[in-house]
């Protein structure tokens, strides 16, 4: 014994698993939350202003999401690296991921702001309403009811994602699993296992969705 | 007092309003009628201040609509506006759909505003209707939601623009029978309406819009039953046949 250069998997190493886990899961929440806000912000803005203005931002957009988030992950970690400025794989990843997440949210949160038909906008600013009213009390409640299957949906993918952000180093999930392979050789149990954890975490947010859809359905 | 006085209004290079006069008293009930693209619907919108005008000016109790240093959220609160499309607020409930304007424009409590909405509801005969969804409702009931949530607000006239022209022909009457009862109550209003009959008997004056100016105005006997001008004969015998 002890003679083998792998070990096999045992419960210790439960522990890093559990790193593994939960880091998944803080890189998950970070780009949901901040790439809902932001784009909640853009998709109104999109929804708001002139054709023109539109179509620029519109192209930033496109290139987010069309450039493999991989792609995205390695360069902007090296490259912000190269020009002195090397950051913690956490911090990369999460500006990266959140951006993604961001472009994804802004057309679902577009669609929204612009389901909202025009005349019943009016019809709140009739009723003595400021713009701003008219968005806080009309346009964000009916939009975002309309939106919210297509939200989780993205927010799900976020989950999923955020794998990608191990090959900058960030010691989530797969990248942890990864290290447990190559140290017992056991890939099939440990990938399965890491396939379950994901499904585990994703599953009951898109139970809850389904639960919150018919809560809200009108 | 509305005084309208000399009103211009286009829209790119189409101009829809050409010079309109037009004063409505105080508990008067003024009926709009006209073919579709006479320019009375925009008529209203002007009034309420959605639209801008490129001359001429409208008046609402001594306040120039159309001037820069009105407080249009302000003036709106004056002036109720019912549409074509009901616009119930899908995600609130009857009571909530007619409680939030007085709630948030007229800062009333929430107890205050519920208590309001519920007056104006039961007014228009929705009283058992509180908290149902307005999506699950008639097109009438849904007509009558939007008359009391504009009523809610305290509103010193009423325009309604075509509230039947969208409902089904069962439904009109339900509608009607609560503007008729708004006449009664003594509110000011002002009907762009297709329906000639309500607008000979409930209304003061009668004025027929024709490609952007008034043809002709004046009592319904006069208008719609006598008219005298020949594009008022011809738009009538055309709606009543």
């Amino acid at each position: 014994m002890g003679s083998s250069f792998f070990t096999p998997l045992s419960w210790n190493d439960s522990g890093f698993i559990l790193t593994g886990v939960l880091n998944t899961v803080t890189i998950s929440l970070v780009a949901i939350i901040i790439g809902t806000l932001l784009g909640l912000a853009i998709g109104f803005i999109r929804a708001e202003v002139s054709r023109f203005s539109n179509m620029l931002l519109g192209g930033v957009l496109d290139v987010l999401r069309s450039v493999p988030l991989i792609i995205q992950l390695i360069l902007f970690s090296t490259y912000i690296g190269a020009i002195g400025h090397p950051l913690d794989p956490f911090v990369s990843g999460s500006i990266v991921l959140s951006l993604y997440t961001m472009a994804f949210m802004s057309e679902v949160f577009r669609g929204g702001f612009e389901s909202v038909q025009r005349s019943m906008i009016t019809a709140g600013r009739s009723l003595g309403m400021s713009y701003w009213q008219t968005v806080a009390y009309i346009r964000l409640p009916i939009g975002l009811r309309t939106v919210f299957p297509s939200w989780l949906g993205v927010a799900l993918s976020v989950i999923k994602d955020s794998a990608l952000v191990s090959v900058i180093g960030y010691m989530e999930l797969l990248r942890t699993s990864e290290q447990l392979i190559s140290r017992t050789q056991q890939p099939l149990e440990i990938l399965i296992g890491v396939g379950l954890f994901y499904f585990i975490i994703s599953y009951p947010l898109s139970l809850y969705g389904k639960y919150v859809e018919r809560k809200m359905s009108i | 007092m509305i005084q309208i006085q000399n009103v211009h209004k286009s829209f790119g290079d189409l101009e829809v309003l050409k010079g309109i006069d037009l004063d409505v008293e105080k508990g008067e009930v003024v009926s709009v009628i006209g073919g579709s693209g006479s320019g009375k619907s925009t008529l209203l919108y002007c009034i309420n201040a959605i639209e801008n005008i490129q001359q001429g000016r409208i008046i609402v109790d001594e306040i120039d609509v159309h001037a820069k240093e009105t407080n249009r959220d302000r003036l709106r609160q004056k002036l109720g506006m019912v549409f074509q499309q009901w616009n119930s607020f899908p995600h609130l409930t009857v009571l909530e759909n007619a409680a939030l304007a007085p709630r948030i424009v007229l800062k009333l409590s929430k107890k205050e505003a519920i208590e309001v909405a519920k007056k104006e509801l039961n007014h228009v005969g929705l009283g058992d209707k509180f908290d149902e969804y307005p999506t699950r409702m008639s097109g009438g009931q849904q007509q009558r939601l939007a008359i009391a949530r504009a009523l809610a607000m305290k509103p010193d006239y009423m325009l309604f623009d075509e509230v039947t022209s969208a409902l089904d022909p069962e439904l009109v009457g339900e509608v009607l029978d609560t503007l008729r009862m708004l006449r009664d109550d003594g509110m000011t209003m002002i009907c762009v309406t297709h329906e000639i009959a309500f607008a000979r008997e409930v209304s003061d004056k009668v004025a027929f819009f024709h490609q952007g100016i008034i043809e002709e105005i004046g009592p319904p006997e006069q208008v719609i039953v006598s008219p005298q001008k020949e594009a008022t004969q011809k738009f009538l015998s055309k709606v009543l046949h």
